[in-house]
């Protein structure tokens, strides 16, 4: 097995192969997580300010996951007229699962913002918007994060599964390798995709970080 | 201040990992990138590769999209100009575009197709090189005196056949008509791959529909029937394209591949894939230099 | 008009008999479901129990589930498929390998979550570890535990499409069958089919969780939140 490895991954050109899946496998599965929590923080706002919206934002994203993503792929292009190979079909699936998936965390931080912190920043004259951008949502930060890591893991496994209506991504190199039998290819797909979910998530561990500089400074969580 | 930084250090993060999209951009105007595809079997994508390097060689600029999916989607990837060029087999093509078609020969069956290819579309010259379907049955049941598709026939309802999804929308009918053969079921494994290979192997079916080309046919001891009636038309190896995405020049260089290629030298590529497990690029690019593409 | 093609495509009978016909093959999901939540109960709430109990590899537990969830599951089944030559178990155990981290940290969440008060009293009332773990925290633990339990059939039941795949049946075979084909009432039917399944296996779960789960603890629930909800407590009462 390893000998096979080594041979696969002696070629250049399946070198290049990798890497062009590779970056498409990146590009694929993390503009949708950007887009995702884009649109997660305003319909998680209204969950947490409304609670008559959030059983629909709720129920919604409930029923968002319980489509296949592979009915949700093939779907897409249908609906929206693109081409049927075009990625952002991919794109366009991955960041309705991101933003179903973030919607409830995006939520769950925002409440677990303390009342006296935003009673204090409205006492000081903030307005809702500048409030809840500079004082809400940076607090809400440690909460959320967590979502985002789940979902940026979620979304890395499973672009592979546009492999099977020929988007690309490192799926390629499972379906290549499976059709002639050959486990090298899939072995390395199977391996880049765990190192890519977690270097995308140390990543995401840094921002955290770099976002919450008070929990470093109390020392406390 | 500082974190504003961060924020946008963090999108600057995710952004250069995207490097672009490198499957977007022109689907395929002349002069501009064409990009070929390839169905999604390994000799539909070494002949992808053999295309995009005589086309590379001719001055063209070309990016590949393999294993796109079956024939009903690459068509559509052509129309809606997804893709340019993908190989095709005549035989199968003619009967996708016109399925009462009684073309059989490999000459008719082109001729035909050049009248049945929808606007905008265009099919080049055939290569000599053929590769058919072809029912496979284990050694026991050649062994029993079952050597085409004639001796099958009036036992088919014994038998389960084990096919590609799209199997049961093409064949049925014209298999009952020719042979009056119908199978007790038909099992939908994969287009010819590890799956319905297996499923031959373990009995789970008994016959199977495999490439002629096939290395997993001899090396599994497993014998292709004889096709007296034509059940699969001929099935010739050529260029489907959209017309508008290449010039004469290019059209050129995907005839002079046709030209070249045969059907042992198909078998020998694909036993290099297939059993040797050699890059299917470098096998490719090595017969574009060898061929002179 | 894709609606219309999509009731035409209900109402062809065709589609609802014989192994290819809708019942079978949602029993077909429903059998790849079934096997592959139950055997990744069997591991992951023993062990989520055992970490949540003991306190012990914790940090570990959490680091390989999270990584198990990163593991693509085509590649996965794809992997199996070549090395156990083709047999179904294969594709059970990728499914299994989906089920187990959802599983796995609601289990050891819930223990974990179990007020230390309580687990103290209950010590302090002469327990051992057996009766605590058996008597307190696992009861304790079942609201979390059932969660990750309705959350790996969610994902599963989705997932086991890609069965289809490597040629096993399911409704998956719906999707990838109708999309070589470009049939899309067929791959919609498909969606629509496993969605309801999907649906269908949490009602029965959030029944299960209502029978199984104290009714101690949900008033104790209802009683922290603050505001009684209907869905945790009134009807139930009736």
């Amino acid at each position: 097995m390893f000998d096979d490895l080594s041979r696969y991954l002696s070629s250049t050109s399946n070198q290049e192969l990798v890497l062009t899946q590779l970056l498409q496998h990146i590009y694929l599965s993390l503009l949708p997580l950007v887009i995702g929590l884009a649109l997660a923080i305003p319909l998680g706002w209204l969950a947490h300010r409304y609670r008559a919206a959030s059983g629909v934002v709720f129920g919604v994203s409930n029923a968002v996951y319980t489509v296949p993503s592979l009915a949700l792929f093939v779907v897409i292009p249908v609906v929206l007229g693109t081409q049927i190979l075009d990625s952002l079909n991919v794109v366009v699936a991955l960041t309705i699962y991101t933003t179903a998936l973030l919607v409830r965390p995006v939520c769950d931080a925002l409440d677990a913002v303390p009342f006296h912190v935003v009673a204090a920043a409205t006492a000081m004259g903030y307005r809702p918007v500048r409030r809840f951008v500079t004082v809400e949502l940076p607090l809400s930060v440690p909460v959320l994060s967590a979502g985002v890591r789940v979902a940026s893991v979620s979304n890395i496994s499973l672009v592979s599964v546009g492999a099977l209506i020929g988007t690309g991504g490192l799926g390629v190199l499972f379906t290549s390798g499976f059709q002639i039998s050959y486990t090298a290819p899939i072995i390395v797909g199977i391996v880049l995709t765990l190192v890519l979910a977690l270097v995308v998530d140390l990543i995401l561990v840094g921002l955290r970080r770099a976002l919450t500089p008070w929990l470093r400074a109390g020392g406390t969580t | 201040m500082k974190r504003t930084m961060a924020v946008v250090a963090a999108a600057a993060l995710v952004l250069t990992g995207c490097g672009g999209d490198p499957l977007k951009g022109g689907g395929g105007a002349a002069g501009g990138q064409i990009v070929i595809g390839s169905a999604d079997f390994s000799e539909s994508e070494l002949l992808m590769h053999i295309y995009a390097g005589a086309l590379t060689n001719a001055g063209v600029q070309v990016t590949t999209k393999p294993r796109v999916g079956s024939r009903e989607v690459l068509v559509k990837a052509l129309q809606d100009k997804s893709l340019a060029v993908v190989p095709e087999y005549s035989g199968n093509l003619l009967q996708y575009f016109d399925k009462q078609n009684p073309a059989a020969q490999p000459d008719e069956v082109v001729a035909a197709l050049k009248q049945k290819v929808p606007g905008g579309l265009e099919v080049l010259e055939k290569a000599a090189a053929e590769d058919s379907d072809a029912l496979v049955v284990s050694k026991d049941l050649a062994n029993q005196g079952i050597r085409s598709i004639a001796d099958l026939g009036p036992k088919c309802s014994q038998y389960v056949l084990g096919a590609a999804g799209e199997w049961k929308d093409r064949w049925p009918a014209k298999i009952a008509q020719l042979y009056g053969c119908t199978f007790k079921e038909i099992k939908t494994t994969d287009a010819a791959g590890p799956v319905t290979v297996e499923a031959l192997k373990s009995g789970q079916v008994q016959v199977a529909n495999l490439f002629t080309t096939a290395s997993a046919i001899s090396a599994n001891g497993f014998v292709a029937l004889e096709d007296p009636k034509r059940l699969y038309p001929a099935q010739n190896i050529l260029p489907l394209i959209r017309s508008e995405a290449l010039d004469a020049k290019g059209k050129a260089a995907l005839n002079k591949v046709s030209a070249a290629l045969t059907t042992d030298k198909l078998v020998a590529l694909n036993k290099r894939i297939e059993i040797d497990k050699e890059t299917v690029a470098d096998v490719a690019k090595e017969f574009v230099t060898q061929n002179k593409l | 008009m894709i609606l219309q093609e999509l009731f035409g495509w209900f109402g062809d009978p065709a589609h609802w008999q014989g192994p290819d016909g809708v019942p079978n093959r949602m029993l077909e999901h429903l059998g790849y479901t079934l096997l592959s939540v139950f055997g990744a109960a069997a591991i992951a709430i023993p062990l989520g129990l055992y970490v949540g109990h003991s306190g012990r590899g914790g940090v570990v537990l959490v680091g390989l589930s999270n990584a198990m969830r990163a593991l693509p599951t085509l590649g996965l089944v794809t992997f199996l498929f070549l090395i156990a030559g083709g047999s179904e178990a294969g594709t059970i155990v990728g499914l299994i390998v989906l089920a187990v981290p959802p599983i796995l940290a609601g289990t050891y969440s819930g223990v974990q979550d179990t007020d230390r008060g309580v687990v103290d009293a209950a010590r302090g009332m002469g327990m051992t570890g057996w009766q605590r773990l058996w008597q307190v925290e696992v009861p304790n633990a079942l609201p979390l535990l059932m969660g990750g339990l309705r959350n790996a059939a969610l994902q599963v039941v989705a997932t086991a499409s890609v069965a289809a795949y490597v040629g096993l049946g399911g409704l998956g075979r719906l999707l990838l069958d109708g999309l070589r084909v470009i049939d899309y009432s067929k791959v919609l039917a498909g969606a629509l089919f496993i969605a309801l399944l999907a649906v269908l296996l949490d009602l029965v779960l959030a029944g299960l969780q209502r029978i199984i789960v104290p009714r101690g603890l949900r008033v104790a629930a209802a009683a922290v939140a603050g505001r009684p909800k209907a869905r945790s407590s009134g009807r139930t009462e009736s």
